[in-house]
């Protein structure tokens, strides 16, 4: 199957449709909760919960015996939980580092996590099957209800976001702030951190719990680069996770033997990629340009300067002189001449230069800024 | 005891002693998640490698995963350094990325190599004794013995001999420079050695227990002394530990010996957090209380000091006038009392000369703001703390 025949399929095969939609909720999903982990230098953190919510999964499959989904995810949810708030207590009570809490958290309940799985594995229940399929995630066994729990959480997760916008964001740039002004941060913090843990739940089965934190960063991180504003970040990053989530479905179906979850990582680390690169505000090449720019302006100011200086020494401003004479400053070359008779700063004629008037003035207050220069 | 559980134990031993060691560096330079990050960005290393090697043991394949490792720190500081996100983004998207390689990688060449995730991010231990290292036909014993005795020898040799500029980097970045001591040489050395320790020990004891074995017994260390001599002892002590008692775990259990090691590490990290004698919950708790307490006394000692007239200074006022609870006005009075900087006569408090030499002193305190004094003052004249 190629990608084109996947396009053709979508609309009518069952399974496909229902994946698609899946991952297109959960990137979206994702990459909205993520802005706010980001800008919070939480990054990170999304990390360490989807392993935390490992022995969750374990335990609740060990408590009632039964696969539903659901049970297991709020296990994940509660484990996920706790994790994120001993994290918490680490950093807060303790001379322990954020890296440390977050690494500690993140091995030992996956190590727990892992010892459950084991235990449970050789236990004498036939249902046991599948559990680990929460490791690295299988798009594939996502249900229509599986999609349709995603949907209303991102429902309620959107009216929340609404709700609370004016906090989430004011918490975000200045906690202090916000605490004189009479919020509840404690109560805005739980709740967005709460919203977070969800939604890296929810992705478990999808994308597994090792590359879950990518799901939540890196849609982020790409949306970042293209603006300065909090709404359009989340929106952006919402779109550009729902479009990870959707490319990947359809890259690893037109193959064989590719796993959803890392080629949905992937294409999110292409956008990622693409935005570091050439995001016209902040992307790498721009930044180059306009670096390159500056320099060769700073050349050209400093030849300038230098023929005022020249200048200066003469009644008569244009009065012409031999191009050789610029020869013990080095920054100049034939171009930059050409340049600065195109900006009418300087007149050349055969090897000699002369300045304008223009080009005078421009030269006295260049170091003063008393006249702008656009 | 049979031979393989002593070969088992033994390997367990190495490892963590192995993974200690770095552990402690990265903690202190608040780096434990790079570890993290190069346990699980070897993967694209190590399936390469394989594709070259075919063998898991190979020095060869160890090697190319290392280097992944350190690729995967140059990427993470090359991202860093453009501004564009924060350390942490950089490093949350850089490993998720390379390990996706090299799931994808196995996955696509699922047939023709012996080689699965699983494998590699959860190791197992009880089969490593079964790997033996022939030498002219001679057993020698489970080659990942020999693979992370000799990173552990490689290991303790660099230790001792660049203790002092270890050291030095980690704790005053300025000065080592300062010194001739080139940090970014002992940093990058650092990560090779994590790097090179992490690749030896995953296929024995998986990615994850490598990071576990690194920053929870430095942690649990850290917890419990200021000494960076005596925290790698202790370190190494519980990483030794938690070996052992992990294997037995594991044996009772009938499961993952890396998962109960970590398991056992983590139980005893929760007790160290709670229980630790100067660093852990319960006495910040403690001392937190104890500080809260004694702040309100000295405001409560100002406040006497202020008010010469008996309305101010009358033992329901206090409730009244400065908003505490019937039992905090009941410690703070107690506690002035058992010290005998107030004397309370017909429900009127007054300071005694030393609550008013005292005061004095706070008052002093107060203008200056420095800490170290008023820690001082609290201990010549505190017959009780709060």
């Amino acid at each position: 199957m190629n990608i084109y025949e996947y396009f053709e399929l979508l609309f009518t095969d069952y399974t496909l449709r229902t994946i698609t939609l899946g991952t297109a909720v959960l990137g979206a999903i994702c990459g909205m909760l993520g802005s706010f982990a980001v800008l919070r230098k939480q990054s990170l953190l999304g990390d360490a919960i989807s392993h935390a919510a490992l022995p969750g999964i374990a335990l609740a499959f060990l408590i009632t015996g039964a696969k539903d989904s659901n049970i297991l995810l709020i296990g994940a949810l509660v484990s996920g939980l706790i994790g994120t708030f001993w994290i918490r207590g680490i950093i807060t009570k303790t001379h322990l580092k954020t890296d440390t809490a977050l690494g500690l958290i993140l091995s030992l309940f996956f190590g727990f996590g892992m010892l459950l799985l084991t235990f449970i594995q050789k236990q004498p229940n036939a249902n046991q099957a599948g559990l680990d399929k929460y490791l690295f995630g299988q798009a594939a066994t996502l249900l229509e209800k599986d999609v349709f729990l995603m949907m209303i959480v991102t429902g309620i997760c959107l009216v929340i976001l609404l709700l609370f916008w004016k906090e989430f964001k004011i918490l975000l740039f200045d906690a202090d702030y916000t605490k004189t002004l009479g919020f509840n941060t404690r109560f805005i913090d739980i709740l967005i951190t709460f919203f977070i843990v969800l939604a890296i739940v929810l992705g478990l089965q999808t994308v597994g719990v090792i590359l879950m934190s990518a799901m939540l960063l890196a849609p982020a991180a790409a949306a970042r680069q293209w603006t300065n504003r909090l709404s359009t970040m989340v929106v952006l990053a919402a779109i550009f996770g729902a479009f990870s989530g959707v490319f990947g479905t359809a890259i690893s179906a037109s193959q064989n033997n590719l796993s959803t979850g890392p080629v949905i990582v992937l294409v999110a680390a292409v956008f990622v990629l693409f935005s570091f690169i050439f995001s016209p505000g902040r992307g790498l090449l721009f930044r180059e340009i306009r670096f390159r720019k500056n320099r060769r302006d700073l050349e050209l100011q400093k030849t300038l300067q230098f023929m005022y200086g020249i200048a200066q020494t003469h009644e008569n401003i244009s009065h012409p002189h031999a191009i050789k004479i610029l020869n013990n400053f080095q920054g100049f070359t034939r171009k930059t001449l050409q340049k600065l008779e195109e900006k009418n700063w300087i007149t050349l004629s055969g090897q000699q230069w002369a300045m304008t008037t223009v080009g005078y003035k421009e030269a006295k207050n260049l170091y003063n800024q008393q006249e702008q220069d656009d | 005891m049979t031979s393989p559980q002593i070969e088992i134990q033994l390997i367990a031993i190495v490892v963590a002693v192995a993974c200690a060691i770095p552990g402690v560096f990265l903690v202190l330079r608040k780096m434990a998640l790079i570890s993290d990050a190069i346990s699980h960005s070897i993967l694209p290393g190590i399936v390469i490698g394989f594709f070259i090697t075919q063998d898991l043991n190979s020095p060869l394949l160890i090697l190319l995963a290392a280097i992944t490792g350190v690729i995967t720190v140059v990427l993470v500081e090359a991202i860093q350094k453009t501004g564009l996100v924060k350390e942490d983004t950089a490093i949350g998207l850089v490993f998720p990325a390379l390990f996706s390689i090299g799931v994808i990688l196995i996955a696509k060449n699922a047939n023709d190599v012996h080689l699965d995730v699983d494998a590699v991010l959860l190791g197992e231990l009880a089969f490593a004794p079964f790997d033996r290292l022939l030498m002219s036909g001679i057993d020698m014993g489970p080659k990942s013995l020999w693979i992370m005795g000799s990173i552990l020898v490689i290991t303790l040799v660099l230790l001792f001999l660049f203790f002092k500029e270890l050291k030095v980097s980690t704790f005053d970045v300025g000065l080592s420079s300062a010194m001739g001591i080139s940090p970014i040489i002992m940093h990058y050395g650092l990560m090779s050695v994590s790097s090179v320790t992490v690749v030896g020990a995953f296929d024995a004891v998986g990615a994850i227990l490598v990071v576990a074995l690194m920053i929870a017994p430095a942690a649990i260390a850290y917890l419990l002394t200021s000494d960076l001599k005596k925290m790698m002892l202790i370190s190494i002590g519980f990483g030794v530990l938690s070996a052992i008692a992990g294997y037995w775990l594991a044996h009772l259990l009938d499961a993952s010996i890396s998962g109960s090691i970590t398991t056992v590490l983590g139980v005893i990290f929760l007790l160290v957090y709670l229980f630790a004698p100067r660093k852990g919950l319960l006495s910040v708790l403690y001392r937190q209380r104890q500080q809260r307490t004694e702040v309100s006394l000295i405001t409560f000692l100002l406040h006497l000091t202020n008010h010469s007239e008996e309305s101010e200074r009358h033992i329901n006022h206090l409730n009244e006038h400065i908003n505490w609870q019937k039992v905090r006005s009941q410690t703070v009075l107690d506690l002035a009392e058992k010290n005998n900087m107030i004397s309370i006569t017909n429900d009127v408090v007054s300071l005694t000369a030393k609550g008013k030499e005292f005061t004095d002193l706070a008052l002093e305190y107060i203008m200056t703001n420095k800490d170290e004094k008023i820690e001082h003052m609290k201990d010549d004249f505190f017959l009780f703390r709060g």
